[in-house]
C-alpha cells in the first residue's frame, strides 16, 4: 500500500557490514562512554562533598597525613603523558608512525611511573596503620576513618583506570605496528587518547580534594 | 497489503538462515542484530518463568498464616532473586534487548546498529551478570536476604552472599551501559538518507531517551553497588555510622539510579505502544512531536524525583516538598502520552487484533499504575502508604502491567515479522482473559491490602488480611495459567504456524516493507524517507 514510496534507490549499493566505517560515529560512542566514566566518579565525588561538609576539621586533619609531594609529582607526571598521548595523534595524522609509537611508549612509563609512586605512598601509609580497619585510623575520629576509606576508595578506582589505560595504549603500540592504525584512519587512537585525557583530568580534581585539603 | 515490489516471505537469505557459521555457535558468534534479539529473547524468556515462578511460589506461603510451604529465611531469599531477576534480568534489559536490538536499526532504515561487535559484547556482559547472580544462590554463605535494593547498612552486615549478587548487578548494567551507547549513537549517524528526527518513528524515539538514562545513571549504580562490595571486604566506612558514614547516602545514590531506571522499564514499552496504537487503528498517531518530546521530557524530569522513595527515611522538610512536588511533575508527560493514544483511536478504524487487546490492556493498567503512583507521591498520604503491600500493587501494575503488558504486546506486534510465522489469534486473545482477570485479582487486592495496613516483605500476615491473600494467591493462579497460555500460543506457532506475509497488520513503517522474517542485511537498498512515519492513505489502503 505504501509501496515503493519510500523505496527509491540509492546510489550506493548494499554496503557490507565489514566495510563500514564511521570515524564521527566512533567518536560520539567514546564520549558517551566518558560521560558514564564522570558519573561513575561522580558518586563518589558526590559522597566526598557530603562527607566533607560534616566533617571539614577531620578532613583537614586527614589532609596533614598524606604526602603532598607525592601527590603533585604524580600530577606532573600524569599531565606530561596527557601531553605525549596527544602529541602521537598529531604524529598519527602526519604519517610518523614511528614517532607515534615512541610517544606512546613514552606515556606508558609514564604511567607507569605514577603507579610505582601510588605503590610507594600506599605502602607508607599502610604501614602506618592509616586504612580502613588499620590499627593506627581505627583510633581515629569518625570522619577521618571516612576521609582515608574515601581515600584508598577513589584513588584506588583512578589507579585501576591507569592499570587500564596502560593496557589500552600498550594495544594501540601493537596496533600502529601492525598498520591498523594510519594517518588516514586512527580514530582508534584519538580515542584512546580521550581516555587518557580524562584519567588524567579525574586525578586533577582528587589532587586538591585530598592532598591539598589540609 | 503489500505491492508486489516486494520480494514475497522468505526470500532467500533470511537473517534465520544466513549460510556461513550453522547452529549454536553461528548465534552465539554472530554480530547480526536481529540474532542477538532473539539470544536475548531466550535469556530473558527463561529468566522471567524463574521470576514469576518464584512470585507464584511467594503468593503460594501467603495463602494460610505462619508457616505454609516454606520458611522465613526462605522467603527472605525468595523476594530478593523475585526482584533481582525480574528487576535487573527482565525489565531492565526488556523490550531494548529483544525489540530495540531487532527493529531499531529496521526502523529507522539501517542495516544494523553503530558497534554490532559492541552489542554482541552487551550480550555476553548480560549472560556472565546472570550465571553470577545464579552462581550467588548456591555459593558462600546462603543466598542474598536483603531484597533487590540491597540496603546499607543491612547489606553491609549480613552473613549472606551478598558480593556476589551484587557484582552480578554491577556487571548486567555493563550490559545495559553499552547498549545505551550503541543505541544513541545508532540513531544519531545510521538514520537512513531523509529521515529526519521528526521522520523518525515513536519507538526509535522512546529508545533514544532510554539509551540516555541508561548511559547518565547506570554508572552511579556501578559506583554504588561497588562500594557495598568494598565495604564488606575492606570496611571502607563510607556507608558504616560506626566510622561517620551515612546509610541515608546509600539510598540517595541508589535511588538515583534506581528511580530513573523506572523509566529506561517503561520508556520503551511506551514506545511500543506507539507503535501499535497506530498501526492497528489504522490512522496517523495523534500529537507525534508531544508523545516524541514526553520521552524526553520523562527522561529529563524523571532524573529528578529519586527522593520519593525516600520520604520515611528521614530527609528534611524542604527536600521532601522539592521532590513530591517534581514527582507530580513527572506525571504531566506519562498523561500526555495515555491521552495522545487515546486521542489516536478516536475515529481510527480499529482491529482489535491481539497485539491491540494488550495495548489497550497496557493503557488501563499503566493509568492505574501511574495514578497510584501520584498518590504515593503526596507526602501525607505516602506516611501511611509506604513498605505496604499498597506499593508493591503500585510498581506490578506499571512493571508488570505497563512493560509487561507492553512487551507481550509488542511480542504479538512483532512476532510474524521475527519468525515468519503466525500464531492462532483466538488462543492469544483466551490467554488474554486468565491475564487480565489474574492480574486485577492479584495486584488490585495488595493495593487494598496495602491501604489496609499490609506490610510488604513480610513472611506472615496478621487475620485481618487473610481474605484478601487469599483471593491474590487465586489471582496468581489465573495469571500464571494465562502466561503459560500466551508462551504456548507462541511456541506452537513456532513450529506450526502459517506463514506470516511481509506486512500482515497493514502497517506503514519500515520493518513492515521488508519480508518476514528479514533478510540478513535488512534491506537491498538503504530507502530514502519522504514522509512523516504514520501516514495511513486510507485510498490506497485496501
Amino acid at each position: 500500500m505504501t509501496g515503493g514510496v519510500r523505496g527509491e534507490v540509492l546510489a550506493a549499493g548494499p554496503a557490507s557490514r565489514a566495510s563500514h566505517r564511521d570515524p564521527l560515529g566512533a567518536k560520539i560512542g567514546m564520549w558517551l562512554f566518558l560521560f558514564t566514566e564522570i558519573v561513575l566518579f561522580g558518586g563518589l565525588f558526590i559522597l566526598y562533598s557530603a562527607y566533607r561538609a560534616r566533617y571539614p576539621h577531620e578532613f583537614h586533619e586527614g589532609g596533614q597525613h598524606l604526602n603532598w609531594i607525592i601527590g603533585v609529582a604524580n600530577t606532573v607526571i600524569l599531565l606530561t603523558s596527557s601531553l605525549t598521548v596527544a602529541l602521537s595523534v598529531t604524529a598519527v595524522r602526519k604519517g610518523r608512525q614511528r614517532r607515534a609509537m615512541a610517544l606512546l611508549a613514552l606515556t606508558v612509563l609514564l604511567a607507569a611511573g605514577f603507579l610505582v609512586n601510588k605503590y610507594f605512598e600506599w605502602g607508607a601509609e599502610i604501614r602506618a596503620g592509616l586504612y580502613p580497619n588499620g590499627p593506627e585510623l581505627a583510633g581515629r575520629a569518625p570522619g577521618e576513618q571516612l576521609f582515608f576509606g574515601l581515600y584508598f576508595s577513589m584513588t584506588g578506582l583512578h589507579g585501576l583506570h591507569v592499570l587500564g589505560g596502560i593496557g589500552v595504549l600498550l594495544a594501540m603500540i601493537g596496533l600502529l605496528w601492525r598498520g591498523r592504525i594510519r594517518s588516514d584512519d586512527f580514530v582508534l587512537l584519538e580515542n584512546a587518547g580521550l581516555y587518557w585525557h580524562l584519567v588524567d583530568v579525574i586525578w586533577i580534581f582528587l589532587l586538591p580534594l585530598f592532598y591539598l585539603s589540609a | 497489503m503489500t505491492t508486489s515490489a516486494h520480494p514475497p516471505p522468505h526470500a532467500e537469505g533470511s537473517y534465520l538462515d544466513p549460510g556461513g557459521r550453522k547452529g549454536l555457535l553461528g548465534w552465539i558468534l554472530s554480530t547480526d542484530h536481529k540474532r542477538i534479539a532473539i539470544l536475548y529473547l531466550v535469556c530473558l524468556t527463561v529468566l522471567f518463568f524463574a521470576g514469576a515462578t518464584i512470585g507464584v511460589l511467594m503468593r503460594l506461603e501467603q495463602l494460610t498464616p505462619g508457616s505454609t510451604i516454606m520458611k522465613a529465611q526462605t522467603y527472605n531469599a525468595m523476594f530478593t532473586l523475585h526482584g533481582v531477576i525480574m528487576i535487573f534480568m527482565f525489565v531492565i534489559p526488556g523490550l531494548p534487548a529483544v525489540f530495540g536490538n531487532f527493529l531499531l536499526p529496521i526502523l529507522i532504515g539501517a542495516r544494523d546498529v553503530s558497534f554490532p561487535r559492541l552489542n554482541l559484547a552487551s550480550w555476553y556482559f548480560f549472560v556472565a551478570g546472570t550465571i553470577l547472580a545464579v552462581m550467588s544462590l548456591f555459593t558462600g554463605s546462603g543466598p542474598p536476604d536483603t531484597g533487590w535494593t540491597f540496603y546499607a547498612p543491612f547489606s553491609i552486615r549480613t552473613g549472606t552472599n551478598v558480593s556476589l549478587a551484587v557484582f552480578a548487578a554491577f556487571i548486567l548494567g555493563f550490559s545495559s551501559i553499552l547498549t545505551g551507547i550503541n543505541f544513541i549513537t545508532t540513531i544519531h549517524r545510521l538514520r537512513a538518507p531523509g529521515m529526519t528526527w521528526l521522520r523518525m518513528p515513536l519507538f526509535p524515539w522512546a529508545l533514544y531517551a532510554t539509551g540516555w538514562i541508561q548511559v547518565l545513571v547506570t554508572p552511579i549504580i556501578a559506583i554504588t553497588l561497588l562500594l557495598v562490595i568494598l565495604e564488606r571486604f575492606f570496611g571502607v566506612g563510607v556507608f558504616d555510622p560506626a566510622k561517620g558514614g551515612d546509610p541515608l547516602l546509600y539510598q540517595h545514590l541508589f535511588w538515583i539510579y534506581s528511580h530513573p531506571a523506572v523509566y529506561i522499564m517503561i520508556l520503551p514499552a511506551m514506545g511500543a505502544i506507539s507503535e501499535i496504537i497506530p498501526t492497528h487503528a489504522h490512522r496517523t498517531i495523534f500529537g507525534y512531536k508531544f508523545i516524541a518530546a514526553s520521552s524526553i521530557a520523562i527522561a529529563a524530569v524523571g532524573s529528578l524525583v529519586w527522593a520519593h522513595h525516600m520520604f520515611t527515611s528521614g530527609m528534611s522538610e524542604a527536600a521532601n516538598t522539592i521532590f513530591s512536588l517534581l514527582t507530580f511533575l513527572v506525571a504531566i508527560p506519562s498523561a500526555i502520552k495515555v491521552f495522545n493514544w487515546t486521542a489516536t483511536l478516536y475515529k481510527g478504524s480499529i482491529d482489535l487484533t491481539p497485539p491491540m487487546l494488550y495495548a489497550l490492556t497496557f493503557i488501563f493498567l499503566f493509568s492505574i499504575g501511574g495514578l497510584t503512583g501520584v498518590m504515593q507521591g503526596a507526602l501525607a498520604l505516602n506516611v501511611h502508604l509506604h513498605d505496604t503491600y499498597f506499593i508493591v500493587g503500585h510498581f506490578h501494575y506499571v512493571m508488570f502491567g505497563g512493560t509487561g503488558f507492553g512487551f507481550f504486546a509488542a511480542m504479538l506486534h512483532w512476532f510474524p515479522k521475527i519468525t515468519g510465522r503466525m500464531y492462532s489469534r483466538k488462543a492469544a486473545v483466551a490467554s488474554w482473559f486468565p491475564l487480565f482477570v489474574g492480574f486485577n485479582l492479584l495486584y488490585f487486592t495488595m493495593l487494598v491490602l496495602g491501604m489496609m495496613g499490609m506490610p510488604r516483605r513480610y513472611f506472615d500476615h496478621l487475620p485481618q488480611y487473610h481474605t484478601g491473600h487469599v483471593v491474590a494467591t487465586v489471582g496468581s493462579w489465573f495469571l500464571a495459567a494465562g502466561l503459560l497460555m500466551l508462551a504456548g500460543t507462541f511456541i506452537i506457532a513456532l513450529f506450526r504456524g502459517e506463514k506470516a506475509p511481509a506486512n500482515p497488520w497493514g502497517g506503514v513503517t519500515l520493518e513492515w516493507q521488508i519480508p518476514s522474517p528479514p533478510p540478513v542485511e535488512n534491506f537491498e537498498t538503504i530507502p530514502t524517507i519522504t514522509r512523516p512515519p504514520y501516514e495511513f492513505n486510507p485510498v490506497e489502503a485496501g
